[in-house]
């Protein structure tokens, strides 16, 4: 396949980036988008120029840290995967391919393709978490049956890799798909039950504080999202926020 | 409940209540205003109890003024808020893709429908206000049917009262789910309310702009 | 002479506690000293590489008190490559009443590993094993339920009970979130000083101890010094010196391989886990390889045809698969051990389906390709879910309806991945695997209390050698990784911390560190003006083949030798003529990769030196010479030991030293799952 890249160039957070355009042949229809960049960036070495940076590791779909915006999508056209394991065969012969970092103020661009998403970990050092040390003395595992449901519902919400592509779908950049599935996660489990009320209002706090947009329902996360998070786990935190702030 | 509002969410959660408020305003003022189709007597009966009584006219019209102006003031301000949360355009950008026209251009419709509502206010308030408060024209119970017919002559009229009836509906097919999910409702409510919603969000305006062609071809 | 007369090590000191195995990890735990919590608030440790046993420590140290900073080169620590653990993790808890004990999982686990393990850290693995899953479960780690709400557990490789758990096909990505929300308390308690986006590139030893390491900001390239009372390397394994395995395409050895230059020993290289179900390779342009969980040996069945004609057919493409009727089937695992059938050991299920392809059975393109068959699976829960559902059990649409549905909720999203990866529907035609370089056993040497040969530095997880022996079972990863994180390391090193108290806050502008910076500058100086003509991935594309042709899941004392001739050339080349585009003090990934692949270039060396030195097959390390007339993997009594290197330079005149491996408590005997 021959195809017509546009990729955002940006030499680091300060500087100014831009669209630059690159033409690229022999790319098999079996590689991966990620292995179809590594072909881009042996020719640009080998032709002296800068290879175009992007985020990615596993390269199976569970790491989060691939990204990028492809011809107007997180994640390119299809769905329920994540870049890493979207294929050329889902591309034309002289198709015109844009690709773009995930776009929000609070994913300031390090370079080109690569953005910081620290946000994120800050939002869960603000309650992302179920306070209990490791003694070894917890008890025992299966000293509290969970409903099958609510553990499926559990499992589900925390299948979220982290990898942003919501906040990047989202018209308002807004982090709700992400901050609600965590506070799903454990709002759904009696462990998680007892400092249910703080982790909330203290996860949305600094949600709010990083500069995330707000949630308008449109719904473009959950489609977005390589793992099918659903929408509900957004209505679940407000339910869970407004349960806090009437406790208060 | 202070700090509630001050959140993100708390904010969405003000604008879902404003808004299922002006849905129920809007549901109990396209029910007065089908009684015209029907029944000149009626709906003047029912237009002079709402522009004569106390509480309707002193409690309940600055309530429903204060949370329309509420609704679009709050509209206006997460909609720059979140404009500055996402300040980098995408140079290419498919939003068809994952969402619909309605739910990512709620300013836009909601745009249209103040548009109209500011020519709704010449046509029908502000004539109202002027009548009573100001000029203190004397009352005549059977005025109002009069009023409505008449302001439906010029077709022009009446096409932008449809084009913001269609905007309207946009807007409702996405505000009603979409307040309910801010509200935190239960998937299972919202699933169900779905359909009731569709109706709902269609009815109402089609209705309104039922009643308009309707008096426009009946002068 | 650092080697006694019957040649093993005296300086290799295992300190392994003395009284009955069982007893052993407690008593220990009673003796050693502790360190108060006053004190411990003066004692910092740097914990390096964030998966589930860094994670887990730093997480676990900072509850204790210590000051922690950890470092990982991910964007987040989240990220680190435990989280691509799909099948599960094992832990003795018998909740299934199938016989499972601490013993039987120790016991399972040193055979698995083909005797080739220190049996007394393998019981304390076992032992604690049942304390991850009650600390995950209160972390919150959403594991798979039954409808009683009660844990539900699967049976994995190598083993005949099910105490394998379970969070679909992501368990890795659970727990770590679990040591990840861990560590995120800590953090926010400013106990955890969290490092992203920085890698380790040397350690710094102070008077013989590590005191602390010098790090590469990835974003801004600066160099850093960091310092501590002790460091642990939590930094995984190396199977990416094979360029193609199953590994992140970040994982590498240079934190390890830094320890050893320094001092530590690295022991048993050559033992790598080739994994059996894996996505087999498309083209020359693959970047690495997907793994499919052994999960999926529960209820595949793997075959190739029975006549070559067949094999030859299917790879023209002219004959499907489905086409082929039963009887011209080799379900060659089940023919050939048929107690464990599909679910023998990796190295036996992997060598097995080599065995099939070199024959010429063979079946992509490649020919390098063996099915992996869920038809019957599907016939067999569609017909006892129509029993369930009192529906007609004989309505084949309706079994094949009815059983795919099952399939799909046990393995769902393994079977959304391959389709996306293949373009092929393994519900209607049969999965393709082929075997792939997966985990390193071997790592760095350490003691019973998961010390280096360096004082004060320690090596937990994957980075270390201890608990698999030459080869590991499924789903014990993550518990080592865990029971290394959580139960072992933070008791042991407070035994070392307790002489440190004293100390004082360790300077890092100190001569060594000074030095080991300026060393670090110049190498990174020396790449980026190499000015050379090829790319960083020419030459790890092109140590990858020497190490899977010659080093790879079969080897001999010739490849072997040539391996080490082809490396060491290779190695120089590299010096001479990588290029790395790019200036230090940006964000520079060839700069990085350049790193991590010349440490790769030295270790894929002792590599193939290690698997030279140990004349005899035993689990993932597999010499033609040495097998059964049946073909099996033939131990040697004589190799019974762990061959721990000394670096003395390049790599290939590392030093061996041999650790004695003693069996007390379990009797050495022919592996067998026949």
């Amino acid at each position: 396949m021959k195809l017509k890249l546009k990729i955002w160039r940006q030499k680091n957070s300060e500087s100014k980036g831009k669209i630059i355009d690159y033409d690229i042949e022999n790319i098999s229809p079996d590689m991966s988008f990620l292995e179809m960049l590594d072909v881009l960036n042996a020719d640009l070495i080998s032709k002296d120029e800068d290879p175009v940076s992007f985020d990615h590791d596993c390269r199976e779909g569970i790491c989060g840290s691939c990204s990028l915006f492809i011809n107007g999508q997180a994640h390119g056209p299809d769905r329920l995967v994540t870049t890493c394991q979207l294929h050329m065969r889902k591309f034309k012969d002289g198709d015109t391919i844009y690709i773009e970092p995930f776009r929000a103020k609070a994913f300031p661009v390090i370079k080109d393709l690569v953005v910081d998403r620290s946000a994120f970990d800050r939002i869960q050092h603000a309650g992302g978490y179920i306070s209990v040390n490791t003694s070894g003395n917890t008890q025992d595992a299966n000293s509290i049956p969970i409903n099958k449901d609510d553990a499926d519902s559990a499992f589900d919400a925390a299948t979220c890799i982290g990898c942003g592509a919501c906040v990047a779908a989202c018209k308002n950049s807004s982090a709700m798909l992400f901050v609600g599935a965590k506070v799903s996660q454990y709002s759904l489990l009696p462990q998680g039950q007892t400092e249910a009320s703080r982790r909330v209002v203290n996860m949305v706090n600094q949600m709010d504080l990083e500069g995330f947009g707000n949630c308008s329902n449109t719904g473009a996360c959950e489609v977005e999202c390589p793992k099918g998070i659903s929408l509900d786990n957004i209505a679940r935190m407000n339910r869970e926020l407004l349960k806090a702030s009437v406790k208060k | 409940m202070k700090n509630l509002f001050s959140t993100s969410i708390g904010k969405k959660f003000a604008m879902a209540i404003s808004a299922i408020f002006l849905m129920i305003f809007l549901l109990q003022h396209f029910i007065i205003n089908i009684t015209s189709v029907f029944s000149e007597d009626i709906f003047n009966m029912l237009s002079h109890f709402m522009g004569t009584n106390f509480l309707v006219q002193f409690i309940l019209q600055p309530i429903l003024i204060a949370g329309v102006l509420f609704h679009f003031i709050m509209g206006f301000y997460l909609e720059i808020q979140n404009r500055k949360a996402a300040k980098y355009e995408y140079q290419k950008e498919k939003g068809s893709a994952n969402s619909t026209w309605m739910s990512r251009n709620m300013i836009t419709s909601g745009l249209v429908i103040l548009a109209f509502l500011v020519l709704h206010f010449i046509d029908f308030w502000v004539p109202e206000m002027n009548h009573k408060y100001i000029e203190f024209l004397p009352e005549d119970p059977n005025r109002y049917f009069k009023h409505l017919v008449h302001k439906f002559e010029n077709p022009l009229r009446v096409a932008m009262y449809c084009l913001a009836f269609v905007l309207l509906a946009l807007h409702l097919l996405h505000g009603f789910t979409s307040s309910l999910r801010s509200m935190g409702t239960n998937k299972r409510y919202v699933a169900s309310a779905k359909t009731a919603g569709i109706i709902y969000s269609i009815g109402i305006p089609l209705g309104f702009c039922v009643i308009a062609i309707f008096h426009y071809l009946n002068q | 002479m650092t080697n006694s007369k019957n040649g093993f090590s005296k300086i290799l000191k295992s300190n392994v506690p003395d009284g009955p195995i069982d007893k052993k990890w407690t008593s220990h735990k009673n003796k050693i000293n502790l360190v108060s919590p006053a004190n411990k608030r003066n004692l910092d440790v740097i914990v390096v590489g964030t998966g589930l046993a860094g994670g887990s420590a730093a997480a676990t140290l900072a509850e204790l008190g210590y000051n922690v900073k950890a470092f990982c080169f991910q964007d987040s620590p989240r990220r680190a490559h435990s989280i691509a653990a799909q099948g599960g993790i094992n832990a003795a808890k018998n909740y299934q009443g199938d016989g499972d004990s601490v013993y039987r999982l120790f016991y399972d686990t040193v055979k698995g590993g083909d005797y080739r393990s220190r049996e007394e850290n393998v019981y304390r693995l076992a032992e604690v094993s049942a304390n991850i899953i009650d600390q995950c479960v209160a972390q919150g780690v959403p594991f798979a339920r039954d409808y009683g709400g009660l844990l539900d557990n699967r049976s994995f490789g190598g083993v005949l009970v099910s105490r394998t758990f379970y969070a679909k096909g992501q368990t890795g990505q659970q727990l770590l979130l679990g040591a990840y929300s861990a560590m995120n308390r800590q953090i926010a308690r400013g106990k955890i000083k969290m490092y992203n986006r920085h890698e380790m590139l040397d350690i710094v030893l102070v008077d013989g101890k590590a005191r602390g390491i010098i790090a590469r900001n990835l974003v801004t390239g600066e160099i850093e010094r960091h310092s501590a009372h002790a460091v642990v390397l939590g930094s995984g394994g190396y199977g990416n010196v094979f360029y193609l395995s199953t590994n992140a395409m970040g994982s590498n050895v240079t934190a390890a391989w830094k320890a050893h230059k320094r001092g530590a020993f690295f022991a048993n290289p050559c033992f790598t886990q080739i994994h059996p179900t894996c996505i087999p390779v498309s083209g020359d342009h693959q970047s690495k390889l997907t793994l499919m969980s052994e999960s999926l040996r529960n209820d595949g069945r793997i075959w190739v045809p029975k006549n070559k004609k067949d094999a030859e057919a299917v790879r023209e493409g002219s004959l499907s698969p489905t086409e082929i009727p039963e009887e011209n089937r080799d379900y060659f695992l089940e023919r050939r051990y048929p107690a464990f059938g599909n679910l023998v050991p990796r190295d036996v299920a992997s060598r097995a389906a080599k065995e099939r392809c070199d024959a010429g059975f063979g079946v992509n393109k490649t020919g390098e390709a063996v099915y992996l068959d869920f038809a019957s699976a599907i016939i067999r829960y569609g017909k006892e879910q129509a029993l369930v559902n009192g529906q007609d059990d004989s309505d084949n649409e309706l079994v094949q309806k009815l059983g795919k549905e099952v399939v799909k909720k046990k393995y769902g999203n393994l079977f959304q991945m391959y389709e996306k990866i293949v373009d092929q529907n393994p519900y209607e035609t049969p999965m393709m695997i082929y075997p792939a370089v997966h985990y390193t056993m071997g790592g760095v040497w350490v003691d019973y209390n998961l010390m280096t040969t360096v004082p004060g530095l320690y090596a937990i997880g994957e980075a270390n050698f201890s608990d698999h022996g030459s080869n590991r079972l499924g789903a014990s990863a993550l518990m080592q990784g865990l029971a290394d994180g959580y139960f072992v390391l933070p008791y042991t090193i407070g035994d070392y911390l307790s002489k440190d108290i004293s100390t004082g806050p360790i300077p890092n502008d100190s001569k060594e560190f000074l030095s080991a910076e300026k060393e670090v500058k110049e190498k990174i100086e020396f790449f980026v003006s190499n000015n050379g003509s090829k790319s960083v991935d020419y030459f790890h594309k092109k140590l990858g083949k020497i190490m899977w042709n010659k080093c790879g899941m079969a080897r001999t004392k010739e490849t072997l030798k040539e391996a080490i001739d082809d490396i060491s050339s290779l190695r120089k080349e590299f010096y001479k003529d990588v290029k790395v585009p790019g200036f230090s003090d940006q964000f520079n990934e060839e700069l990085a990769k350049a790193g991590r692949v010349s440490d790769f270039l030295e270790l894929g060396e002792l590599f193939a030196k290690d698997a030279l030195q140990r004349e005899e097959s035993c689990g993932g390390h597999f010499r033609e010479e040495y097998q059964t007339p049946e073909g099996e993997a033939k131990r040697r009594k004589e190799f019974q030991y762990v061959s721990a290197w000394e670096y003395k330079g390049e790599p290939k005149d590392a030093e061996l030293h041999k650790e004695k491996l003693v069996y007390h408590n379990i009797e050495v005997k022919e592996r067998s799952y026949k």
